[in-house]
């Protein structure tokens, strides 16, 4: 509950519904400067978030949680309505910023809904190279970090080589990575993997390294042979660290695809980018961005949904 | 009547060095379990760079199925004696063993309740007691002990919860049952009471001088208690310190269960605390004007 402290208002819940039923009506009502924009799908999209606010606060008063969720969210919800409000006007209604690299967000909502197949063809790319990448990159990372974790002689050899390689972006390897493999699909693997490999790598050997050593003696004491003391205890141990790696190898990971797929892709958002700016069509500029952001965030989620169950014994350990 | 105390304490102890104390060994059925340091040696560097003596020529043998407490001022060794023992240190002279066989690493046969529960943090109580049988590889095996021990150590309704979710003597009762389960043939206890209020401290003295009867396996316990070593020993091991040595073996005849407040208790208690030289030895006027 504790999550959401705003909770004693009694207008704002209603001045929400009531900034998106003004978006709306705004859209309907003002007359378009911009008169080739199809209109429809955005009105729609507002139609269905006024429906869902208002709902929202009628439920509200038959769900505590629910109520204070929505009181919460409220002031932030009715700053997005007036911001979608002030876009539309200063575009679509007035043609006050300058096009094409400015639409407005009924131009944007209408080019998503036009071109949806290439790009949820263009997601499902993206989504693939980011999913093989990032687990085989973890899975590298997280073996090669244990054993520099854990072994000196590995550490000794690998440590050195890792450090210099490792500062360098890995996109600064796309020219090369495109030479050296057959398709650009697996060029493009490989930069994902070197960007996830090396936040994960390092943060899983030095997580090790912070392990405090009685946790080692007491497996020892209990007759843990070596295999133990790396699965049953190093591991587990360094597991908030490895996750910590694992954040900023996720947005590593985010600036590698997209840009690998604007230099040598043929499908992806990032593919989707340049060839829309080819075109000079910004407003596919921006679906695409949009849709990363959207997607983007639900692989956040899903990275978070996994720590919280793979670190649940850390609930309730720190704040 | 300091004579009459002193009768009395001489009746009660008899002051053993550790030969003596081998020798007289005492009438026991149990067969394993005999620790035998000699002559071990252990010096350290420490922070600042200057060496430090954590243990000179210590000599000692403890028979199967006592309890032995280490007692001292900080500095003296005990920890590193203890350590040595379960292999988690070694001595750079002389050697232990554990039934004539030299100790070289840790094994299961050498438990180890340490001073912070050191429980795995990161499993259950459950699996904390079970981590022993996996680390043996005998889990599946011997899966059903576990609630036993469970238990035992008086755990029920906790084993979903994370060590920190429970108290500290809680955690120490989880660490006594982790060690256990692996049938220890000598359960080395590191000041395992040290962190805890008064109050679970002498609740679980008891319960590990339950686990003691029960389990008949030896047992060395360091402490910073005089109360606590005179309530559970059999021999209590004063140790000084620069370098760390025995000091003197005190046998404890006290008959058991033991009464904390019996004048006999009180009086061996005054002479171990007079042994560390925390008693400052008062004199008592011979008349009173």
């Amino acid at each position: 509950m504790d999550k959401y402290w705003k909770k004693s208002s009694r207008i704002w819940p209603v001045l929400t519904v009531a900034g998106f039923l003004a978006a709306l009506i705004s859209s309907v009502a003002i007359p378009a400067a911009q008169v080739k924009v199809n209109q429809t799908p955005y009105r729609i999209l507002l139609a269905v978030l006024t429906t869902v606010f208002l709902f929202r606060y009628i439920f509200g008063f038959f769900n505590v949680k629910l109520k204070s969720k929505v009181n919460h969210q409220a002031q932030l919800y009715l700053a997005v309505s007036l911001l979608i409000i002030s876009w539309d006007l200063l575009t679509t209604k007035t043609n006050t910023l300058l096009l094409p690299f400015f639409p407005g967000p009924a131009q944007i909502l209408q080019v998503i809904v036009e071109d949806y197949k290439t790009l949820i063809i263009s997601t499902f790319y993206s989504m693939r190279l980011l999913v093989i990448g990032f687990v085989l990159g973890t899975i590298i990372g997280l073996s090669s970090g244990v054993l520099m974790g854990w072994y000196r002689q590995w550490s000794y050899w690998l440590f050195p080589a890792f450090k210099i390689l490792g500062v360098i972006p890995a996109t600064a390897w796309i020219p090369i990575a495109m030479i050296c493999f057959p398709t650009s699909f697996m060029a493009e693997i490989f930069l994902i993997i070197l960007s996830v490999w090396f936040p994960v790598a390092y943060m899983t050997s030095s997580g090790i390294a912070n392990i405090p050593k009685s946790y080692f003696e007491a497996a020892r004491t209990l007759g843990g042979g070596q295999m133990f003391l790396i699965f049953k205890v190093a591991i587990p141990a360094a597991m908030p660290s490895v996750f910590t790696g694992i954040y900023t190898a996720t947005g590593i990971s985010f600036a590698t695809l997209v840009v690998s797929e604007m230099i040598g892709a043929k499908a992806g958002l990032g593919w989707y980018i340049n060839w829309a700016k080819g075109w000079s069509n910004y407003a596919k500029v921006y679906a695409s961005i949009v849709i990363m952001a959207i997607v983007f965030s639900i692989v956040m989620a899903v990275i978070f949904r996994i720590r919280d169950r793979v670190l649940i014994w850390q609930k309730g350990l720190l704040q | 009547m300091t004579n009459e105390i002193n009768a009395k304490i001489n009746e009660i102890i008899a002051k053993n060095d550790s030969k003596t104390a081998a020798e007289s060994g005492r009438e026991t059925n149990v067969k394993t379990g005999e620790v035998r340091v000699v002559n071990v040696s252990r010096t350290y560097i420490d922070a600042h760079g200057s060496s430090v003596e954590a243990l000179r020529d210590v000599s000692l043998t403890i028979q199967p199925g006592e309890l032995v407490s280490l007692i001292g001022p900080s500095g003296c060794g005990k920890t590193t004696l203890m350590r040595l023992i379960a292999g988690l240190d070694h001595p750079q002279e002389g050697a232990s063993f554990l039934d004539g066989e030299e100790i070289k690493t840790t094994h299961y046969e050498r438990g180890f309740v340490f001073q912070q529960s050191n429980l795995f943090p990161w499993e259950t109580v459950y699996n904390n007691i079970a981590a022993g049988l996996k680390a043996r590889k005998v889990y599946k095996q011997k899966k059903q002990e576990i609630d036993e021990y469970i238990t035992l150590t008086g755990l029920e309704g906790f084993e979903k919860s994370y060590p920190h979710q429970i108290s500290g003597g809680m955690a120490q009762r989880a660490s006594l049952a982790r060690a256990l389960i692996n049938d220890p043939k000598v359960l080395l206890l590191d000041e395992p009471l040290g962190a805890l209020d008064a109050f679970t401290r002498m609740d679980l003295q008891d319960k590990i001088l339950e686990l003691w009867r029960h389990r008949k396996t030896t047992m060395i316990l360091v402490t910073h208690d005089v109360d606590e070593a005179v309530y559970l020993s059999d021999r209590i091991i004063i140790m000084t310190p620069r370098p760390g040595k025995i000091e003197s073996i005190v046998d404890v005849r006290l008959p058991r269960p033991r009464v904390r407040t019996d004048p006999e208790f009180l009086a061996l208690r005054t002479d171990i605390l007079e042994r560390l030289h925390l008693v400052s030895s008062r004199e008592i006027p011979e008349f009173f004007i």
